[in-house]
């Protein structure tokens, strides 16, 4: 799976709260969701982010509360691809499981900012970022396809088993 | 089969064959809950996929804790939604507004077990790894297959083992302690790891210290946080008359671990997280003096009897200051009962507390104590993230029940120990 476009770039430690606020759980609509996606950082930054299909951010990114609507948010957004110095657990689980690609590769990150184009491909484990390529671990298989099929409940209605 | 730790031997046996840490396998459940604040999600996704029949209504169950009672039409409708959703499919536990949060539930009655697998669609679950079952989080598409299929892809988590030693010192609680591991080594601890806690203080921690010390376990990155079972989880099951396997809610004896860090409970003092992360950490003689509008004592970290305890003794006999309020919400029911037994909810309205309903309150940021612009708040909860208690403008401490009544008795915050 190839995925390209140019980066919005977050810090580290960056929390649900911040990429999706509580008080907006009770939104199902993700394209509804995505008006708050990173509204914990300004009222600007949900229309910032539909510009950029990469999200990219530093070290534990997601930590905190549960909520998947901080994955669903962005998917709704557009962003496309999760690149992250490292991942708070859930805040993985809910992008893989609701069909969201994510890269973990500090040494990616060390190159990006907001506006830097990047291609990837996330089976393959090698990101294109100018002339450079950088590899990086892929997931393991199981977890691609249910990337690929869009998600845990998508694999269920396609009548696939992990 | 090689020695295993806690986190191994419990996912072996979800799993059903031996595993070892970084190993991606499918696991069984003993139980898969979820908070009402999922409950909607779950079924519009059932609905999506067509699934009309869940495979074990006998392992779930629905607790409604997060805006309970509901705040808004919505957050009514997701309670009702879910009582019916839990009727339709014989769900095994549907624990009612006002009965309170799901881990203490969990703890109080029982549910969780030593050696069981438990999900939960809420990050805290973690907590109830106290008893030596490994909780853990999941978010809403996981949950809604799980109650579908009865399972679902895990990693196997390699474990760091903390080795606590020393005694707390009187008026310092289990809440320093975890605010002193995230001093020492950061929110990043733990990611994706298991913990286990260890070492020559543990027998001396009661069960709520536990709950306390495995809650804030998430906030390291663990997945999973537990104490091995001993005297205190049998003496625990005990008085609720049932019987569990020791042996596997304990880690082998030579088991692996990734890494091995040890804190030293006797040189602990009050400690506060400041805004806006859980390992910005301060001694809070160190901060003394900043002024706050609202304490908040409650949470799954922190909404227990010991807790009632601690900050009634501080709140005995004075007055929370003008313009502050204190906001205290029960874990649960029962901790809202044994607290009116003794005593302690008189104490604390009469030093001008307010008492809530039981459940998750003001830590969730959804009701009963968002703050206002700007304002500070002193809180026992385990979460001081921007927003997080339902306003970015605010600012959010995170301390022990003691050092929150004293702060709201002094206005500002202050440690327990200097109070007048």
């Amino acid at each position: 799976m190839l995925i390209s476009g140019p980066a919005l770039m977050l810090g580290d430690d960056v929390s649900t709260d911040i990429i999706y606020p509580g008080r907006y759980l009770t939104i199902a609509d993700r394209a509804e969701q995505a008006m708050h996606a990173l509204e914990g950082m300004g009222p600007d930054w949900p229309a910032l982010l539909r510009a950029y299909p990469v999200l990219a951010a530093g070290w534990n990114l997601g930590c905190g509360s549960s909520r998947e609507q901080a994955a669903t948010a962005l998917i709704g957004a557009g962003v496309k691809l999760v690149i992250a110095r490292s991942f708070s657990r859930l805040f993985l689980r809910n992008c893989i499981n609701n069909g969201l690609p994510v890269i973990e590769c500090p040494a990616i990150v060390d190159r990006l900012a907001t506006g830097t184009a990047i291609a990837a491909d996330i089976g393959g484990g090698a990101a294109t970022i100018g002339a450079d390529t950088i590899r990086f671990a892929p997931l393991p298989a199981s977890l691609l396809a249910i990337i690929a099929q869009g998600g845990l409940l998508a694999q269920l209605r396609a009548g696939g088993r992990p | 089969m090689s020695a295993q730790t806690m986190a191994e031997k419990i996912l072996s046996r979800a799993a059903g064959h031996p595993v070892t840490a970084g190993e991606f396998i499918e696991v069984r459940p003993d139980r898969c809950f979820t908070v009402d604040d999922t409950i909607g999600l779950i079924m519009k996704y059932h609905a999506e996929a067509g699934i009309d029949r869940l495979t074990h209504p006998e392992r779930l169950g629905i607790f409604c804790d997060h805006y309970a009672p509901a705040d808004s039409r919505e957050h009514a409708s997701d309670h009702s939604a879910g009582r019916a959703y839990a009727r339709l499919h014989g769900l095994k536990d549907f624990f009612e507004v006002g009965t309170g949060i799901s881990h203490q539930i969990c703890i109080d009655r029982g549910l969780a077990r030593p050696g069981e697998l438990m999900f939960n669609s809420d990050s805290h679950t973690t907590t109830i790894g106290a008893v030596g079952c490994f909780g853990t989080g999941l978010g809403a598409a996981e949950t809604a297959y799980v109650w579908a299929t009865g399972r679902i892809w895990l990693k196997t988590p390699p474990t760091i083992r903390i080795e606590l030693t020393g005694a707390l010192r009187p008026g310092v609680d289990a809440k320093d302690a975890c605010l002193a591991l995230l001093r020492d080594h950061g929110a990043r601890l733990a990611t994706y790891r298991a913990v286990e806690f260890h070492g020559p203080a543990v027998p001396h921690l009661d069960l709520a210290s536990r709950m306390t010390l495995c809650n804030m376990g998430v906030e390291l990155g663990a997945k999973a946080a537990m104490f091995p079972v001993d005297q205190i989880t049998i003496a625990h099951f005990a008085q609720l008359g049932i019987n569990i396997d020791l042996e596997s809610g304990r880690p082998d004896r030579d088991a692996a671990y990734e890494r091995c860090v040890t804190l030293d409970l006797s040189g602990l003092r009050p400690l506060a997280a400041r805004p806006h992360t859980v390992d910005n950490i301060a001694a809070v003689d160190t901060i003394l003096g900043i002024r706050i509008d609202q304490a908040f004592l409650g949470s799954c970290t922190n909404g227990r009897i010991e807790d009632f305890r601690a900050a009634a003794a501080i709140l005995a006999g004075r007055r929370v200051a003008e313009g502050v309020r204190m906001i205290v919400t029960p874990a649960s029911a029962l901790v809202l009962e044994q607290a009116m037994a003794e005593g302690l909810i008189q104490t604390m309205t009469r030093a001008g507390c307010i008492i809530t309903t039981p459940g998750c309150g003001a830590c969730a940021g959804l009701h009963l104590g968002v703050l206002g612009d700007g304002e500070v708040c002193i809180s026992s909860s385990s979460r001081n993230f921007q927003g997080r208690m339902g306003n970015p403008t605010a600012s959010i401490y995170l301390a022990a029940p003691a050092t929150v009544a004293a702060s709201a008795v002094a206005g500002y915050i202050i440690d327990p120990s200097d109070l007048r």
